[in-house]
């Protein structure tokens, strides 16, 4: 197992109901999640806005640390270390960003851009690697030397993906990924992603609220709701045949680009 | 009967002369909906924008005639412009955040439209206003009058904008990416409640969207664009059916359905986007002088 996940608590003090002395009250995000990600599983992870999908991601990655529950990575309890033991650990979980064009420093040249995990984590070859990773998201080489308002919605979000593979990571977290883009773009971001999980054996979580793009991506689904996991499984099973009351609302809202839709 | 919005040959340059919208032509009849797809940049808010006399500044139209109502917008007076397309056209934004003033109550933002501009009392207009709120089944209308934006949801903000841009009758309404910021869930509601009140008030509707699966659920018929030109124009059902337009084929290709998850996720091809390309510099070559 790549990730276990036991009971999985997260809330976060609310700043707007502080009283002027004391603590503020607390807001709980993640309500216990228990949930396993196999080695080399594509997992979505889909939920309205304000349903903890994206602090879930976070959690995973260890950029926010649960309240309560365990987070085990590679057989490695992950839940409560301090970051200086965190950043080893970090080549080997990488995250894709939603918008490319604020995750993207605007100074920065898209080699630079691609280079400075690598930076980090004191790799040697430095320039060979971006030119590789370059290569595995389909953008020419030339694009090195560009800057990222040079590129077009789809190509930024290649070199976020770059970014995040630039380091052979075994998971990636990809938060919300196309939903900034034009259906082509998605469609094309979408299959190098695939691509990718099947040529580097990657383990991929994929948060979106999109039904219709977890579906094609995904071979298991977790379905968030306040905070909980309403219902979790194979991902055709999943849609075929939803449990929760929740998942059946959101299959039926999705406007299909059918006419004959019943969508009543 | 005429359309209720005739766009003629708009054209709209960028100052210097690159062009944004080339020849566009479209008809919207009174209860009717049509729908504006195509992807970002390919000048789809534009036209609603055009119509509204809200382009940026750096926009101007070179040509072209748009008849709302019988009068050509563009041949009148700009004050005079302004005034008419006040009295018969409103906008449902596409982020309903950024559209209401943070630091006033919902009211008067509701009320203002029909107090400063076609001159009604307050307390017709208040009461216009709760009216309009039930209309768009907001629950305690009267507590979300004195209520501030960021008390409300999204969905309901939502329901809000729709409530102001009933509220003077117009003939014609412009939403542009009404539901694009909203949950699915929240999306089906308020597309339900634009379609209803749509239908019951008999509004022209100019829908301005990129998801075709938005399109085949509120639009009568529709225009696809690609760089400021009209590629096609259908019928919603015989579009989906048999789309005539590469690009038009291409472009349902690449929507995602979870119900032929095998299919349905093909790029728009490198062929057609050349073809498409060709017509718009074809399209330039004739209009150049």
């Amino acid at each position: 197992m790549m990730y276990q996940i036991k009971d999985l608590q997260l809330s976060l003090p609310d700043m707007t109901r502080k009283p002027l002395l004391g603590a503020a009250p607390r807001i709980e995000i993640l309500r216990g999640l228990t949930f396993d990600v196999p080695q080399g599983a594509v997992l979505g992870i889909v939920g309205g806005s304000g349903s903890g999908k994206s602090t879930l991601g976070r959690a995973m990655l260890r950029l926010l640390e649960p309240t309560g529950g365990s987070i085990t990575f590679n057989g490695q309890d992950i839940t409560h270390l301090a970051e200086d033991d965190l950043r080893p650990m970090r080549a080997q979980m990488q995250m894709i960003f939603q918008d490319p064009m604020s995750s993207l420093n605007p100074r920065r040249r898209v080699g630079g851009i691609i280079a400075g995990p690598l930076h980090v984590q004191g790799h040697e070859g430095i320039g060979a690697k971006v030119l590789e990773a370059l290569d595995m998201v389909g953008l020419p080489r030339s694009f090195a030397n560009r800057y990222p308002h040079e590129l077009s919605g789809g190509q930024r979000q290649r070199v976020g993906i770059a970014r995040a593979i630039a380091l052979r990571p075994e998971f990636i977290l990809a938060d919300e990924i196309v939903s900034g883009l034009d259906v082509s773009s998605q469609a094309q971001v979408l299959n190098l992603l695939q691509e990718l999980v099947r040529e580097l054996g990657l383990t991929l979580a994929f948060i979106s609220h999109d039904m219709s793009v977890i579906r094609r991506l995904c071979d298991r689904t977790l379905v968030l709701y306040r905070g909980e996991i309403v219902e979790q499984g194979p991902t055709a099973a999943l849609f075929a045949n939803p449990q929760a009351a929740y998942t059946r609302d959101l299959l039926d809202a999705i406007p299909l680009p059918d006419p004959d839709q019943v969508w009543a | 009967m005429s359309a209720y919005l005739q766009i003629r040959n708009l054209c709209v340059t960028l100052k210097g002369g690159i062009p944004i919208l080339r020849r566009v032509s479209l008809d919207v009849a009174a209860g009717q909906v049509h729908g504006l797809v195509g992807e970002s940049g390919a000048g789809k808010s534009m036209i609603g924008k055009a119509v509204l006399g809200t382009l940026p500044r750096a926009l101007q139209v070179t040509r072209g005639e748009i008849w709302l109502d019988g009068v050509d917008l563009l041949s009148l007076p700009a004050r005079e412009r302004q005034r008419r397309i006040g009295a018969t056209a409103a906008l449902i934004p596409q982020d309903p955040l950024t559209a209401l003033n943070p630091v006033r109550r919902v009211g008067p933002q509701i009320t203002r439209r029909l107090v400063d501009i076609l001159g009604w009392s307050r307390s017709d207009a208040e009461a216009r206003a709760l009216h309009l709120l039930e209309e768009v089944q907001i629950p305690d209308p009267a507590r979300v009058m004195r209520s501030y934006p960021h008390e409300l949801s999204g969905g309901m903000r939502q329901r809000i904008l729709i409530a102001a841009a009933f509220s003077a009758e117009p003939k014609l309404i412009i939403a542009d990416e009404p539901t694009t910021a909203l949950d699915v869930t929240v999306q089906k509601q308020i597309l339900r409640l634009i379609a209803d009140m749509q239908a019951r008030h008999g509004t022209a509707l100019l829908f301005v969207t990129h998801d075709l699966g938005v399109v085949s659920k509120v639009c009568d018929t529709l225009s696809v664009l690609y760089a400021g030109k009209v590629i096609e124009d259908a019928r919603m059902r015989r579009f989906f059916t048999r789309p005539i337009h590469p690009y038009s084929r291409a472009l349902l290709a690449a929507t995602p359905s979870y119900e032929d998850p095998e299919g349905a996720l093909t790029p728009v091809p490198q062929s057609v986007i050349e073809q498409v390309e060709r017509e718009v510099q074809d399209h330039d070559r004739r209009a150049a002088p």
